[in-house]
């Protein structure tokens, strides 16, 4: 009986184990060993060169000043969004007037409005933000003479002081929708009575989200925090799309870009590869951080 | 011999790394594992004897063909299309029969084509263009490209009397000559300046000058019509106004400013010629010269905000017709400005003329039909296949005197044609930015501050000549000389 529970559980496993390792784990392990390479690209030999790759990485301004671009965005994007995404799931939900625990008059078109962002490939976003960042013809900048706010206008992809910002933005108006479905449904499920209770005890919609719904929220936001994190460590698509050359002043330039640059603009796959390899165990790190840094006990309700 | 060999990894480091990632299920090193996906593990490239040697010769047949060998040819399917090579296709196959003929027209260079360089089995002929081009320094650093001198060398098919070499416009092969060798074949030949609209000039009275007081003088007075004198688009292409920076300066200095740039010679950047056209084109800056929000603009939003009158003139290349065909109304008339003379004490005249060319195309040296791909290059460069690549594109060929004195009904062809002529062997380029990538990036980001006011002349050359230092320094790149 338990060969053959064995033989099957093997047998299953087999066939998606095999298309794992062959396309997740073995490029995984190939980019680690091009990065011990000076490999060019177009070879069938890559020159073992062992850390040189790493050391050079080390004393590289241009990686560096994309890793700090990288970390302005780590902090921003997933503060920003996660912030808008819980006062929108929060409005939509328990945001009615005290008295009643549902969401505003209308909340479900809403909903489906601030998801729409998020189903739009990086690219069609990407050309759609171009249109709106228009310092010329573009509608904000338009906007914002009309409200006689001309002041503000700017020039949203060329410089330097706003450029990585304007970006940012993409990226949070991008995210909000999505971690607004994702906190509504999260709030759905804490039971309505503890609301009813804080209501009678009198406390606001303030404390009541503070002191209610964040901490009944925390695992929720962990995940969130991680995926926006990943996305800000990555941010690839967007930026290559807006700002291919690293943006006005080198002010944009981000790993993923370096990365991409060293390998086909200057022909460096080692040390792309190096980058690369460098970029994963960052972002290994920041999911490590998370869940290490806001590890609690989980409350049961 | 350096096969790939994953035992090298210490077996605890790769299986940690590999658990964690695979744990995470996630992948923060897209590009770096798509592209490897096929890279290691691949067969080794036969690296002895060469598949170039020439069979029999004859008048017929002086690059030594073999007569049945099939021909893959890959041709950058962009601006200009595929079609075009069809025709050429077409002839060598009259001339060899028995040889099968495979047209790939293709978008994505690289991606399509790495592998088979990889692998050992690169094809016959590749159109390498695009912006997913491969780097040309990268394939003839690692010997995988064949230098084309029996080529330039064979008799050319119009007059056997005359090389192929002889039939070639001047600095058609300067782009990709390293160190003495010619490496591949740029097909179009790029006439760089500035471009207006002979119709909204003409409607205003004005002239495209031949000194650069003149031009300040026209900016002055586009300024007072309403219309922006200049425009660029600082968000990709700020390097476009590089090359009429570039073009000040070699008529004021002569071509060695251009060449000692390039060589990396000490202070070139900052040499007297290079300060003068870098304050030439700082003063547009300050004038308020520029249409506003250019820096936040792509090439595409600035080139059309170009064609719809907002602004009066565009520095660029001679594709842009083509690029802009379909946005760009009817009776614009686009033409080429030559860059008028910084002085009057030039060293070249004012019709002297930056030149580039582009579509370069290669004969892999791994390829199994070498000699039937610089067969294939010489069918193009005969008159009649340039000459129906231009009527077909509207773009000039590397090709002397193929289509000159025609328009097919297009002012900037007509204009782009003129100016060749009249600059003769009075054309230049620069060529640091293929050379040494690191310089292409620092380029377009220090001439985006210029052109933003955010450095003057000085700041900006100073900024070049540091990263030039920078690559002089550095041991592992490779150095090139003109």
């Amino acid at each position: 009986m338990g060969h053959g529970k064995y033989r099957i559980i093997t047998l299953f496993l087999a066939a998606p184990l095999t298309l794992y390792g062959v396309f997740v784990l073995s490029p995984f392990a190939q980019a680690f060993y091009i990065s011990l390479t000076s490999w060019t690209g177009f070879t069938a030999a890559q020159p073992f060169v062992g850390l040189a790759n790493y050391r050079k990485l080390a004393s590289d301004p241009g990686f560096w000043t994309a890793l700090e671009h990288n970390a302005l965005l780590l902090v921003a994007v997933p503060l920003v969004t996660i912030a808008l995404g819980l006062f929108f799931a929060s409005t939509l939900n328990v945001g009615a007037s005290a008295g009643t625990v549902k969401g505003v008059r209308g909340a479900g078109p809403y909903q489906k409005l601030f998801f729409l962002p998020h189903i739009l490939p990086a690219v069609i976003t990407a050309v759609l933000w171009q249109f709106l960042y228009n310092p010329q013809l573009g509608p904000i900048n338009s906007a914002l003479d009309a409200v006689g706010l001309g002041s503000l206008k700017a020039t949203w992809l060329g410089d330097p002081a706003v450029a990585l910002w304007s970006l940012a933005a993409i990226m949070v108006w991008t995210g909000v929708g999505f971690y607004v479905v994702l906190f509504s449904a999260a709030m759905q499920s804490i039971p309505k009575d503890i609301y009813e209770a804080a209501d009678l005890d009198g406390s606001s919609r303030a404390q009541a989200m503070w002191r209610i719904t964040l901490p009944l929220l925390r695992e929720t936001v962990q995940v969130a925090w991680i995926y926006l994190g990943i996305a800000a460590l990555d941010a690839f698509a967007l930026f290559e799309v807006l700002l291919p050359d690293g943006g006005p002043d080198n002010s944009t330039n981000v790993v993923a870009q370096y990365l991409y640059q060293a390998a086909f603009q200057n022909g460096e796959f080692g040390y792309a590869s190096a980058i690369g390899v460098v970029l994963c165990l960052l972002t290994l790190l920041m999911a490590a951080a998370t869940f290490g840094l806001s590890r609690r006990e989980t409350i049961e309700f | 011999m350096n096969k790939p060999n994953l035992n090298t990894v210490a077996p605890l480091t790769r299986r940690s790394l590999l658990r964690t990632t695979g744990l995470l299920g996630i992948a923060a090193v897209p590009a770096v594992s798509l592209l490897s996906g096929c890279a290691t593990g691949g067969s080794d490239a036969s690296s002895g004897t060469s598949p170039a040697a020439a069979g029999a010769t004859s008048a017929a047949n002086p690059l030594g063909v073999d007569t049945s060998a099939p021909l893959e040819v890959y041709v950058f399917k962009g601006g200009y299309g595929d079609d075009y090579a069809k025709f050429d296709e077409a002839i060598y196959k009259k001339s060899f029969p028995k040889a099968t003929i495979t047209h790939n027209g293709i978008q994505q260079v690289q991606t399509e084509l790495q592998p088979r360089f990889v692998a050992g089995n690169p094809p016959a002929v590749i159109d390498n263009s695009g912006a997913s081009a491969m780097v040309l320094g990268t394939l003839v650093g690692n010997g995988q490209v064949t230098d084309l001198s029996d080529l330039l060398k064979a008799p050319s098919i119009d007059d056997p009397s005359k090389t192929v070499a002889d039939t070639l416009l001047p600095g058609a092969l300067t782009a990709t000559t390293f160190d003495g060798k010619v490496m591949a074949l740029p097909y179009v030949y790029t006439a760089y300046g500035f471009w207006y609209s002979q119709s909204l000039f003409q409607k205003n009275g004005w002239e495209w000058p031949t000194t650069w007081s003149g031009l300040v003088t026209l900016a002055g007075k586009i300024k007072a019509a309403g219309i922006s004198p200049f425009a660029y688009g600082g968000q990709t292409a700020p390097d476009y106004f590089m090359q009429p920076l570039i073009s000040l300066a070699v008529k004021l200095g002569g071509v060695s400013t251009v060449t000692d740039i390039d060589n990396l010679k000490a202070g070139a950047w900052q040499s007297e010629p290079m300060q003068q056209a870098a304050q030439a084109i700082a003063a547009l800056v300050k004038n308020g010269w520029m249409m506003s929000g250019s820096a936040g603009l792509t090439h595409t939003q600035a080139q059309t905000s170009w064609v719809q009158g907002k602004a009066a003139i565009y520095p660029s290349g001679s594709w842009i017709e083509a690029e802009m065909k379909g946005i760009t109304p009817d009776g614009f008339d686009m033409v080429l400005g030559t860059l008028p003379s910084l002085t009057a004490a030039d060293q070249l005249p004012v019709t002297a003329l930056y030149t580039g060319a582009s579509e370069k195309y290669i004969v892999p040296a791994q390829s199994k039909n070498v000699r039937g791909g610089l067969e294939f290059l010489r069918i193009m460069l005969s008159q009649s296949a340039a000459t129906h690549f231009s009527e077909l594109t509207h773009a000039p060929t590397v090709v002397k005197g193929a289509a000159s004195g025609q328009d097919f009904g297009s002012t900037a062809f007509g204009s782009v044609t003129k100016a060749i002529t009249a600059a003769g062997d009075n054309t230049f380029m620069y060529l640091f930015p293929s050379w040494y990538p690191t310089m292409a990036t620092a380029l377009k980001t220090e001439i985006g501050n210029l052109l933003a006011g955010r450095s003057d002349a000085a700041g900006f050359l100073k900024k070049m000549q540091a990263t030039a230092d920078a690559v002089t320094a550095d041991s592992s790149i490779k150095k090139y000389t003109r």
